[in-house]
């Protein structure tokens, strides 16, 4: 690539009572992640530029953005698979409020997987021995499916029941909540039961899956969300596992 | 109508289509049963409307009818199994299954009310 070729990066601006799209011209370099250029325009074009970012490595979830009107994890999203006519449309994540340009504020996200009990209850104490779980039991599997999520917050971003339903629990919620129904260590399952079916809880899923198509960490919570439907209908008909 | 970014995938296809026939299926209802009480209410009436159905664009809409009621059919059942069986990941295969099975029964109504 040559050293001199140019990308428009049209990057949403709010704060200061202003907001709408700013346009930049930013270097196309070979192997340039979205973070990148973001970072770059912070660096050479304006310093006052808010966004979020930690690891670039795929690993703490705070980076994420829409991009081209696509939720994505930046510092792993390379600007060639997503440029659309040599352009980019950068703005904060869907579904979040928006503390200034590219920085969102996630606090609705965390406090909905405290409200769908997606905490693990300890049954014993500390000085209980270590549980043995075969990694080959079925519960295990199920969880060992779902348990890689960063808190990214791009399924809830890729959401339209999140957007249209504010109360909704939301994919990254649900699919922890999942993770833990399937832990034979946790005593909390009759109280998690109870806060993933009320209004507003697993039932709300329309089975869209927006949620697992753009999954970062490729985790399917369109399918732990199935589960715990299975396990609401299960419970109702009183065939719970206890 | 611009699908917007986000949407646009098989799965987000199929619930939208589920949503909209199952959307026209709830508008049509109250004609059906309109023309249904008309077998009571005034027969010759009823008559009159029933020939209708021997033209070509009442055909037509009846077999647009057909499709939205076995396409919501099919696509339901195809919920049904996401939901309450393991998760498959042939979702892709289901949803074209579903489909194409809508167009078979369709069609063949069409084709033997020719
Ligand atoms: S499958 Fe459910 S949680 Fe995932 S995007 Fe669709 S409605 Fe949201
Ligand atoms: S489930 Fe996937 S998209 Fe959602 S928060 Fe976790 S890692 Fe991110
Ligand atoms: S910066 Fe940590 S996941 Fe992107």
């Amino acid at each position: 690539m040559s050293g001199d070729a140019t990308m428009q990066v049209s990057v949403w601006r709010s704060g200061d009572g202003k907001e709408g799209f700013q346009t930049f011209d930013a270097p196309r370099r070979e192997h340039q992640t979205v973070l990148d250029v973001v970072t770059w325009i912070q660096q050479h074009a304006d310093p006052s530029l808010a966004y979020r970012f930690a690891c670039r490595v795929g690993m703490c979830g705070s980076c994420a953005m829409m991009v081209n009107g696509q939720p994505r994890w930046t510092c792993r999203t390379h600007v060639s698979r997503v440029l659309k006519d040599g352009r980019l449309e950068i703005a904060p994540l869907r579904n979040l409020p928006v503390i200034r340009d590219l920085a969102t504020d996630m606090t609705p996200f965390f406090e909905k997987w405290v409200a769908a009990e997606a905490v693990f209850a300890p049954s014993e104490s500390r000085e209980a021995p270590m549980a043995p779980i075969k990694p080959d039991d079925p519960r295990r599997v199920a969880a060992d499916a779902a348990i890689e999520c960063i808190n990214c917050a791009v399924c809830y971003a890729a959401c339209d029941v999140v957007a249209s339903n504010p109360e909704y629990l939301g994919p990254a919620a649900l699919n922890r909540a999942w993770t833990l129904a399937n832990d034979a260590r946790d005593g909390g399952q009759k109280a998690r039961l109870d806060a993933i079916s009320k209004a507003g809880g697993c039932h709300n899923c329309h089975s869209m899956g927006n949620c697992m198509t753009f999954c970062p960490n490729e985790l399917n919570p369109t399918a732990s969300i199935a589960g715990l439907k299975r396990a609401t209908v299960k419970a109702a008909l009183g065939w719970g596992k206890g | 109508m611009k699908v917007r970014p986000h949407r646009g995938h098989p799965l987000w296809y199929a619930f939208m289509l589920h949503r909209t026939s199952g959307l026209l299926l709830a508008l049509f209802l109250p004609v059906h049963f309109y023309v249904l009480a008309m077998a009571l209410t005034g027969p010759d009436a009823l008559d009159g409307f029933l020939a209708l159905t021997a033209s070509t664009p009442v055909k037509l809409a009846e077999w647009g009818l057909v499709f939205l009621l076995a396409v919501h059919f099919f696509g339901g059942l195809r919920l049904l199994a996401l939901e309450f069986l393991p998760w498959s990941s042939r979702q892709k295969t289901f949803i074209a299954a579903a489909t194409a099975l809508a167009f078979l029964v369709s069609t063949t109504f069409f084709l033997s009310a020719a």
